[in-house]
């Protein structure tokens, strides 16, 4: 099963064929709409295994409702999803999502081995407590995102790095096949950014598949292959040398234009 | 003493207690959830359904009062999301309008029907009849271990039980997936876990606390132990699980201090009346609170 991919307006083509079959995520005519205006509408968005994408778009663009819609979080009004060739309720094992960091209560009384170990919900089971071997592997984890140090650490004592970085561990713990991540380079240090690239690149190595909801437009064309650019419809995807151009970003962010042209400049 | 103890006070502290840990245990995850007025809600909109039950059966009787408190329940959330989709108000405000309108339908209703052959009015609505559920066929201690004497315990009593050991198995049962729906709700959805389902079941078994308790210690109760004791338990303790255990060891003292405040240490004192068991008991988790607010290890955190 083979389809091409259009986009919109511009008239570029996605490169080649996508095969439906072997796209991580594949989503197709979606339409997510809160009350009676759609948030997004008209979404067909393929991205390929082993690549780090970027979702990017102005503000309200629909960004992080594209992800909670392809994850099932919030109800869609058309459109299927498609994660390699299935049905999400068959792929969860191999999908990671990273919720933004605002959207929980970080007062919540937990430690950070606490919120990793979430991860392994399904796997530890009901009544069991955490094995020596689920530990080892949260600790791990940890390791991965430099907060070994800080595994019985309150979580409501983390700055807004830590935590989420800690949220990227619990994605990590899970061994996922693709990660959806929503806006996780949002309002943290520099030290943090680096840190998750770094994560990010290493699991695209290893053939994994990364989402990430981004709004830093100058740092596009090093951290990411790919692109989507959306605004309540998708106006481009493809690879980010080829369309990361001035011509995308100003139909994307129209009146925003001039930040969107210095983050042009500035990559 | 003895046999005074067993006969006047033991079967009223025990459903106390029992009332008391079984509100307290699912307000733990209520008020993580941020639905701590939910059981606020529940207390007071059941009332009218307890009424309307009581006046088609004209006795007050177990099964009769949960279906009609189940069915002002369910009045009750269609109404308050008929106001929030109608009236475009914000779903706390609605939860108000609905709550304390219902609960007034409730007392005007009590007020037209006649109650006065059984323990059902406005009174007993709030502060429930905890020192009259007394146990008649003790005659000490040793009776705690004559089936015939236990059959005349108030039947209040097992019911609470029933019901703190439902809401314990359910606690117990559902930990992860309840802890992963408190924290992070749309992260659990994409672990799989049925987070709609399971804060239905949460809220539900929470009624049915509230509802079982409401007849045999009041709203008073029910209001303060939901969220008091998990509230003072979170300023003094940082982990999920020791905030369980916290909670239901407050509610536990918060229910034998109260009781005893109120029964039998203003006799001590010389005064010649007792006071409300169930208005002492909840206030007595509401100096808890007070306390750890002020001396709690954990008041500081980062919001």
């Amino acid at each position: 099963m083979t389809n091409f991919a259009l986009i919109a307006d511009n008239g570029a083509f996605v490169e080649k064929n996508v095969d439906l079959e072997s796209a991580a995520l594949n989503i197709q005519g979606m339409t997510v709409s809160y009350g009676s205006d759609p948030a997004i509408y008209s979404v067909d968005f393929n991205v390929a295994i082993g690549t780090l994408t970027a979702i990017i778009g102005p503000n309200g663009a629909g960004k992080s409702t594209l992800l909670k819609a392809a994850m099932g979080i919030i109800p869609t009004v058309s459109g299927q999803v498609r994660f390699f060739g299935k049905p999400l309720s068959k792929m969860r094992h191999r999908i990671s999502y990273v919720p933004q960091r605002a959207s929980v209560d970080w007062d919540f009384p937990a430690t950070v081995k606490d919120v990793v170990l979430m991860g392994l919900y399904p796997s530890i089971g009901f009544f069991k407590r955490a094995r020596p071997v689920h530990l080892d592997h949260v600790h791990s984890c940890l390791r991965k995102v430099g907060m070994q140090d800080f595994s019985d650490r309150q979580i409501g004592q983390l700055s807004g790095g830590q935590q989420q970085r800690v949220f990227l561990a619990r994605a990590l713990v899970q061994k996922a096949d693709v990660y959806l991540l929503d806006e996780p380079l949002a309002g943290v240090d520099a030290a943090t950014e680096t840190a998750i690239i770094s994560v990010l690149k290493d699991l695209k190595k290893s053939e994994k598949t990364v989402i990430v909801v981004h709004h830093d437009l100058s740092t596009v064309k090093d951290y990411f292959d790919h692109v989507l650019f959306i605004n309540k419809s998708p106006i481009a995807q493809g690879r980010t040398a080829k369309i990361f151009t001035e011509e995308n970003l100003s139909i994307t962010y129209g009146g925003q234009l001039s930040a969107a042209k210095s983050g042009l400049a500035g990559a | 003493m003895g046999s005074d103890f067993v006969a006047l006070s033991l079967p009223p502290l025990l459903i106390g207690l029992c009332a008391s840990m079984a509100c307290a245990l699912p307000g733990n995850f209520l008020i993580l959830r941020k639905q701590a007025l939910i059981g606020d809600a529940i207390s007071h909109v059941v009332l009218p359904g307890i009424v309307v039950a009581f006046l088609f059966t004209g006795q007050v009787s177990t099964w009769p009062m949960m279906i009609g408190a189940a069915g002002a329940a369910i009045l009750a959330v269609l109404l308050i999301e008929l106001i929030r989709r109608v009236g475009r108000i914000e779903s706390g405000a609605a939860m108000g309008v609905i709550f304390t309108s219902m609960f007034a339908a409730g007392v005007l209703l009590l007020e037209q029907s006649d109650t006065s052959q059984v323990h059902l009015d406005v009174e007993h609505a709030l502060f429930g009849n905890l020192e009259s559920l007394i146990w008649l066929d003790a005659e000490g201690w040793a009776s705690l271990f004559q089936i015939k004497a236990l059959a005349g315990l108030p039947v209040e009593l097992l019911r609470m039980a029933t019901v703190l050991l439902a809401v314990s198995a359910f606690v117990y049962i559902f930990w992860r997936p309840l802890a992963l729906i408190c924290f992070d709700e749309p992260y659990a959805r994409t672990r799989g876990i049925a987070a709609t389902a399971l804060g239905f079941a949460l809220v539900t078994l929470t009624a049915i606390a509230a509802v079982a308790a409401f007849d045999a210690v009041g709203s008073i109760i029910v209001i303060a132990m939901i969220i008091c004791p998990p509230a003072t338990a979170r300023l003094m303790v940082n982990s999920l699980r020791s905030q369980v255990i916290y909670s239901q060891v407050l509610a536990f003292m918060a229910t034998v201090l109260g009781y005893m405040f109120a029964g039998y240490v203003p006799l001590w004192l010389g005064f010649s009346n007792t006071l409300s068991a169930a208005g002492m008991i909840a206030s007595m988790s509401g100096v808890f609170l007070a306390c750890a607010a002020l001396f709690g290890p954990h008041r500081r955190r980062n919001i």
